[in-house]
């Protein structure tokens, strides 16, 4: 693989750029393989890459139903943060964090990992005490976490509106400091890429049709371009998570929902960080284009439209303008929505299942971008090991029979309540 | 917008109605012996279809009648409506 570097750039620059390597490949599928990731997103993508990295797995086949990078890593909010209260979701998430530091590097392609902190503002005294609860719980864990007054909250974001007369007046915040942003394609694309390098074979436009499972053991795939033995099977689909498990005969603790996001045109930097509002569901930060990058609550029913509808949208952007005010001058340049595996208790699963050599990531509710990494590579142990990793041992998926859930939001087990 | 035909106040947009997932979940039966899997299925394991969906919805700010209704997820296509306790064949 041709490293990418100032010495590789000027080299390519005396023959126009016309003769560097394709990032990756375009193999026709084999006959068998030792582990098949199906899904060609974020998590699946980073999962063959660590198979291969850590665990020296590398007769792998990413299948993809469509092109990589297509589905939610190339279209959410490009948010990375751990502020969570649970030690199961603090501690995974945490780990990530180093990953996501530690990327451009590891994979050789620029990520442009922005670690420029989240602020979650509090609009009442029990929100301020609950983000100190939050904070502590964060701290305890590791995790940087910083309480913020009304004043130092302004300080940071002055555009906000801190009138005293508004339905709900900022009284302070809770910020990560290292939690950031990150371009989303360069993580589908660099994984990729290295993945590719050391073997992993990335299959797209290539359906997955059925399972084949005797004894209860799996031994393969079907597929639109033939059938396809395997030793193990991961499954990384996120939304597209009940439609191969229909094929499975398994039911799980998962609803595909849609969620909308927006940018507006570019505008000049004014925004430093990534705000989200306190008393809705409303989340904005400034692409280095200088476009608002904003999302928020679900469309609120099942849907796998891949598309969004107007009433959330204007819902959204309500709260975003009572945050503020200045956004209402601004047009909207695209919208665009991707379907969620919503969980029933808000957190993922990443477990083996009753099948012998299937695996299961899923569950990722609004939080599978920043996930990235440490779902790749607590999913790339869980396959190769046979076993879950102490991190991702709480996203099991009996966790709902036994009691264990991880209730990060206490919306019970209708998550896609807004 | 989705506009859904209230069984009992006729056709409304979505803004009136609140979400209430899967209709077709039925609770255990009372007093009689009940597996945990019979609870999972209750309570946490959903199909989550692709394509014809019957649900629940509540005309929260209209007749606050809990109705059903079928729904294509993945085109938006409502193909009927029924009251809360009407059977659908």
């Amino acid at each position: 693989m041709q490293k990418y570097s100032i010495f590789n750039l000027v080299k390519n620059a005396f023959s126009n750029h016309e003769n560097w390597d394709l990032a990756w490949k375009d193999p026709t599928p084999k006959e068998e393989y030792d582990v098949v990731i199906i899904g060609g997103g974020g998590h699946g993508l980073a999962t063959a890459y660590y198979l291969a990295k850590e665990h020296n797995i590398t007769k792998v086949a990413i299948i993809e139903k469509g092109w990589i990078g297509g589905g939610n890593v190339g279209r959410n909010t490009t948010i990375i943060r751990s502020n969570y209260m649970h030690d199961e979701n603090g501690l995974f998430s945490e780990f990530g964090m180093d990953l996501w530091r530690k990327m451009s590097q590891d994979l050789n392609y620029n990520v442009m990992f922005s670690p420029r902190g989240i602020i979650n503002l509090a609009h009442s005294d029990a929100q301020m005490n609950a983000y100190a609860r939050r904070g502590n719980s964060m701290r305890l864990n590791g995790i940087d976490a910083v309480l913020l007054n009304r004043e130092q909250v302004k300080e940071i974001i002055p555009m906000a509106d801190f009138s005293e007369n508004v339905r709900f007046p900022i009284f302070g915040g809770l910020m990560q400091p290292s939690a950031g942003t990150a371009r989303h394609d360069a993580v589908a694309w660099g994984y990729a890429r290295q993945a590719d390098s050391m073997g992993v074979d990335i299959i797209q436009n290539c359906e997955v049709i059925g399972f084949d499972v005797s004894a209860g053991k799996i031994n393969g795939i079907r597929t639109s371009r033939g059938n396809i033995k395997a030793k193990k099977v991961g499954l990384c689909v996120a939304g597209s998570t009940n439609i191969l498990a229909e094929k499975l005969n398994m039911t799980l603790p998962i609803e595909t929902h849609l969620l909308q996001a927006c940018v507006s045109e570019p505008i000049k930097p004014v925004l430093d960080n990534v705000v989200t509002f306190g008393a809705g569901h409303f989340y904005v930060s400034q692409s280095d284009k200088g476009e608002m990058v904003m999302g928020g609550d679900l469309d609120g029913y099942n849907s796998y439209a891949q598309r969004g509808n107007l009433p959330t949208l204007q819902h959204v952007l309500t709260e975003g303008i009572a945050m503020m005010p200045f956004l209402s001058k601004l047009k909207m340049l695209r919208t665009w929505g991707g379907i969620m595996d919503m969980s029933m208790d808000g957190s993922p699963i990443i477990d083996k299942t009753h099948i012998e050599g299937l695996y299961l990531n899923c569950g990722w509710c609004y939080g599978g971008f920043k996930a990235t990494p440490a779902s790749g590579w607590t999913f790339a142990h869980t396959i190769a090991q046979d076993r879950v990793h102490e991190l991702n041992a709480g996203y099991s998926l009996n966790r709902f029979s036994t009691g264990h859930l991880i209730d990060e939001k206490g919306l019970g087990t209708k998550t896609w309540i807004s | 917008m989705l506009y859904i035909n209230c069984p009992h106040c006729g056709m409304r947009s979505q803004n009136e109605f609140s979400y209430g997932g899967d209709a077709s979940v039925k609770r255990p039966e009372l007093n009689t012996e009940i597996s945990d899997k019979e609870w999972d299925d209750f309570v946490y394991n959903r199909k989550s279809l692709r394509g014809k969906h019957l649900e629940l919805w509540q005309h929260i700010s209209g007749c606050r009648q809990w109705i059903k209704v079928e729904r294509d997820t993945a085109t938006h296509e409502i193909f009927r409506t029924f009251k809360a306790d009407e059977e659908v064949a």
